[in-house]
């Protein structure tokens, strides 16, 4: 327990100190629960209950080597399923069983945040990109000598800011501690009145006034308030938060004192999502030279009682934890699970303490308002989305990476800097969001318009929207907290159904049932993964209609059993592939590849 | 303020500050169909079979606080059929199997079932493996049939302050776990009066050395649908005694 051995033990560190023992030995062995039940007084169950949660959490050993492929649509897109089969197949692996020898496990998770220098991997979460066949050869030697990661050559582990347009943002640096002295200078409020002015509002999806939420916890009744900077960045597609937190972390931290400062917040964290582990020593030293610094700790910038800490929390393999609610469950130790609201977090949050949660790119941009005033920003953008915005982009195009646009600027335009190339389709906001075709080019980014958190990915003409499809259906089961029942059962229906889409076994009735379950997701589900989960589904039926129907059987009805998925079983006991060892229908003429 | 009022379908329902629309609406007689709720437990809204529309938006009525003159659609058919579609996926999630089940008759899911008119299974089935758990002397705990509501949880914590009761993993991995050495009920202090054992709105908990006491259609629900007669864990005539 490396990270937390200074500290006395806290209940509320249980998800902290597993990360570390599964990061130590590769699993949680059931000693490890044991003596974690006893020193910290919880049920052993209960721990298990957290275990099995998160993804990146096991109790069986992982070898030596856990190496899991990203398998978002853009790794897809990019090649990443052909070079895990390549690497499977070099160190004689089945995808998500360890090898005999304990030495390494080849598995896929969820979007790892490289989609512009993908296709990407993490290895003992550490990431390497731009992989290719050449890379995946000399990662299954390293790995075959057995040479320790360290001695890996440098070169892989490189990640790349790839900023191609930058706005006021990212050009106007503040010095460190400008946006503190002005709080210090002018107080609480006036700084608190500029960043309404400023119209900031929530840069992580939900558009909610900054102002607003600062002020709401500012007025709630309670001893202690907490302030908790959103690193989660899960959304797929997304990576604008990764590129923040590696060149720009002293302005976000800075963000997140000032919104300390003025709300009265003592105690701050940072969840950091488990596959931008990576980050933690650079963010660990910014946190320490701001405290040398007299800019974070006690007294700040000598001002008596001015006291703001900062913890970092990690993640562990759990999209759902980016939800506000989920991740303040997260950060006490629990499963990720939403909360009800009311209470929101702005009255009730971290630990039952008023809590203000925001996104790594509003408190960065918090803290430049702060020192430049409202005017600089609102000068950007739209009457109803003031200033810029990060966008993080991806797929077919010439220049994936990051852009900062004013709000209001055209899909179109986009397209046209990052040099796509034939786009027919562009998932804005990720898997979660909307998909846009070529009609709806025109539209703009921004609140009132074409709303994004900051993904952008481009499909070009040669791609099958299947394809994207299939993907997010599969992300969201793998992904629902499996809390509320039409986002738990209603993913894995989906899921199931548009697999069986995939495979042309699907008749027009599996489409109706398909919308018929993506709208009572939309409607019924308790938080927003599942409200959103089927946006791709009901706008692919309304724009790429011809990628399902050309999928589908000429009958309108088929038997929900399937002769041959009914004998898979028998297949893989016998480990039997051959033709002989399927059952094939005949070809439907409805049919056309 | 005890004068403050909404409407449901056209029924003027009172209702005091801090209650949610169920609250106001069960304390008016007015039923939204329910699993994972019971008024002696804090609500979590998992189960999603309260949906209902407040002033056209889609909230859960047992979580949503109740809003002053506001209208609520109960009972139209745009609800009802999601609803069904709610109920057709948990009968596909576990294993249902109505007719031989020892609950029959006096199960939520199934009397609610009749009462939106979802009178068989429509998806795909799961068909999961889940054990049985006979480890107890007093209680067999039958696993497929459980939808994951949480109220055995919440009665094991809160009232009976035992904590024998989890939900573990994520996703449709989710499942209910025993806090306990070996995992199975023999080894935690369950016992057969402690709040949890009677809460499930399901045939999950299954007394054992009695079965089949009461025949099958002279049951809870087997005589007046569940609009009429309420929770198992609290039903109508209970309350009306009290
Ligand atoms: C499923 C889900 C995932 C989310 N993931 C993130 C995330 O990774 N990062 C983030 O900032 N907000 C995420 N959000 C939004 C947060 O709940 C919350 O609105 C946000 O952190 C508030 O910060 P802001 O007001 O600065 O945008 C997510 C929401 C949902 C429903
Ligand atoms: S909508 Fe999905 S992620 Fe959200 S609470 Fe329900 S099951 Fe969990
Ligand atoms: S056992 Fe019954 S009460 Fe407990 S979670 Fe399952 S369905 Fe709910």
């Amino acid at each position: 327990m490396n990270r937390w051995r200074d500290i006395p033990q806290r209940s509320d560190l249980l998800l902290q100190y597993l990360i570390d023992i599964q990061q130590r030995d590769s699993c949680i062995s059931t000693e490890s629960i044991q003596k974690l039940s006893t020193e910290l007084a919880i049920p052993a169950a209960q721990i298990k209950s957290v275990i099995e949660f998160y993804s990146f959490l096991h109790t069986t050993p992982r070898g030596h080597f856990n190496i899991l492929f990203s398998d978002n649509i853009t790794d897809q897109m990019a090649g990443s399923r052909a070079l895990m089969r390549q690497l499977c197949q070099q160190l004689n692996v089945r995808q998500g069983d360890p090898r005999a020898d304990g030495r390494v496990t080849v598995d896929t998770t969820s979007c790892t945040g490289m989609c512009d220098q993908g296709p990407a991997l993490l290895i003992n979460n550490f990431p390497i990109t731009r992989l290719d066949s050449k890379r995946i050869e000399l990662i299954a030697q390293l790995i075959e000598q057995d040479t320790p990661l360290e001695q890996w050559p440098a070169e892989f582990f490189e990640i790349n800011d790839n900023v191609h347009r930058a706005d006021i943002l990212l050009t106007h640096n503040t010095e460190d501690g400008d946006a503190l002295r002005a709080l210090l200078e002018e107080g609480a409020e006036t700084l608190l009145q500029r960043i309404g002015d400023a119209e900031l509002r929530g840069r992580g999806g939900a558009g909610f006034k900054t102002a607003t939420k600062w002020r709401l916890c500012k007025q709630a009744d309670a001893a202690q308030r907490i302030v908790v900077c959103n690193a989660d960045e899960g959304e797929p597609g997304t990576f604008k938060d990764r590129v923040l937190l590696q060149s720009y972390a002293a302005q976000v931290i800075e963000g997140m004192t000032l919104c300390a400062g003025i709300i009265g917040a003592s105690k701050g964290f940072i969840y950091l999502r488990g596959e931008y582990r990576y980050l933690l020593d650079s963010l660990e030293k910014e946190l320490q030279r701001r405290r040398d610094a007299k800019l974070l700790g006690n007294n700040i910038l000598d001002q008596q009682g001015f006291n703001f800490n900062i913890e970092i929390h990690l993640g562990a393999g759990a999209y759902i934890c980016g939800e506000e609610s989920a991740l303040l469950e997260s950060l006490a130790g629990h499963r990720g699970i939403p909360q009800k609201r009311p209470p929101f977090p702005v009255t009730r949050g971290y630990l039952g303490l008023p809590t203000v949660v925001n996104n790594v790119e509003t408190l960065m941009t918090a803290c430049q308002i702060a020192s430049h005033g409202s005017d600089w920003f609102t000068d950007k953008g739209t009457r109803q989305s003031a200033g810029t915005k990060l966008l993080s982009i991806s797929g077919d195009c010439q220049q994936p990476g990051i852009y900062e646009y004013p709000m209001g600027t055209s899909v179109s335009d986009i397209l046209i800097d990052c040099g796509a190339d034939g786009p027919q389709a562009v998932q804005i906001a990720g898997a979660a969001g909307q998909t846009l075709c070529h009609r709806e080019f025109k539209r703009k980014i921004a609140i009132e318009d074409a709303s994004t958190g900051g993904s952008f990915m481009v499909f070009n003409r040669h791609r099958d929207m299947l394809d994207m499809v299939q993907n997010f259906a599969h992300f969201f089961a793998h992904e629902s907290c499996g809390f509320c029942t039409p986002c738990r059962v209603g993913s894995t229906l989906i899921s199931n159904l548009v697999d069986k889409l995939y495979t042309s076994h699907a008749t027009q009735n599996d489409l109706r049932d398909i919308e018929r379950i993506a709208l009572v997701m939309r409607h019924a589900s308790h938080c927003g993964l599942g409200t959103t989960a089927s946006n791709h589904i009901l706008d692919t039926f309304n724009n790429f209609p011809d990628a399902y129907q050309r999928r589908l059987r000429s009958t309108e009805y088929t038997p929900a059993f399937d002769l041959d998925l009914a004998v898979c079983e028998a297949r893989a006991i016998t480990g039997r592939d051959d033709d002989d060892a399927h059952i094939v229908c005949p070809p439907q003429e409805g049919f056309k590849p | 303020m005890s004068n403050s009022r909404f409407v449901i379908d056209g029924k003027d329902i009172p209702f005091r500050p801090g209650q949610t629309i169920m609250d106001a609406a069960m304390a008016a007689g007015v039923y939204i169909p329910h699993l994972c709720h019971n008024p002696d437990y804090a609500s979590t809204g998992n189960c999603r079979l309260c949906l209902v529309k407040l002033n056209g938006r889609y909230v859960s009525a047992c979580t949503q606080p109740a809003i002053a003159d506001s209208q609520v659609d109960n009972q139209i058919d745009e609800i009802n059929q999601q609803r069904k579609t709610l109920l057709q996926m948990l009968f596909v999630e576990g294993n249902h199997q109505c007719p031989g089940c020892e609950k029959s008759g006096r199960c939520q899911l199934q009397a609610v079932a009749y009462y939106v008119g979802m009178l068989s299974p429509y998806f795909t089935h799961f068909y999961p493996r889940r054990e049985l758990d006979a480890s107890h002397p007093e209680m067999v705990l039958d696993f497929n049939r459980c939808i994951l509501c949480g109220l055995c949880v919440r009665a094991s914590h809160s009232a009976d302050k035992k904590n024998i009761f989890a939900i573990s993993g994520r996703g449709m991995d989710s499942r209910l776990v025993i806090n306990s050495t070996s995992g199975k009920l023999g080894d935690s202090n369950f016992s057969a009066h402690d709040a949890a054992a009677s809460v499930c709105p399901v045939g999950v908990f299954l007394p054992k050395h009695k079965g089949y006491e009461v025949p099958i259609g002279q049951r809870l629900y087997d005589r007046e649908p569940i609009a009429q007669v309420g929770d198992v864990a609290h039903p109508n005539h209970q309350r009306d005694k009290k």
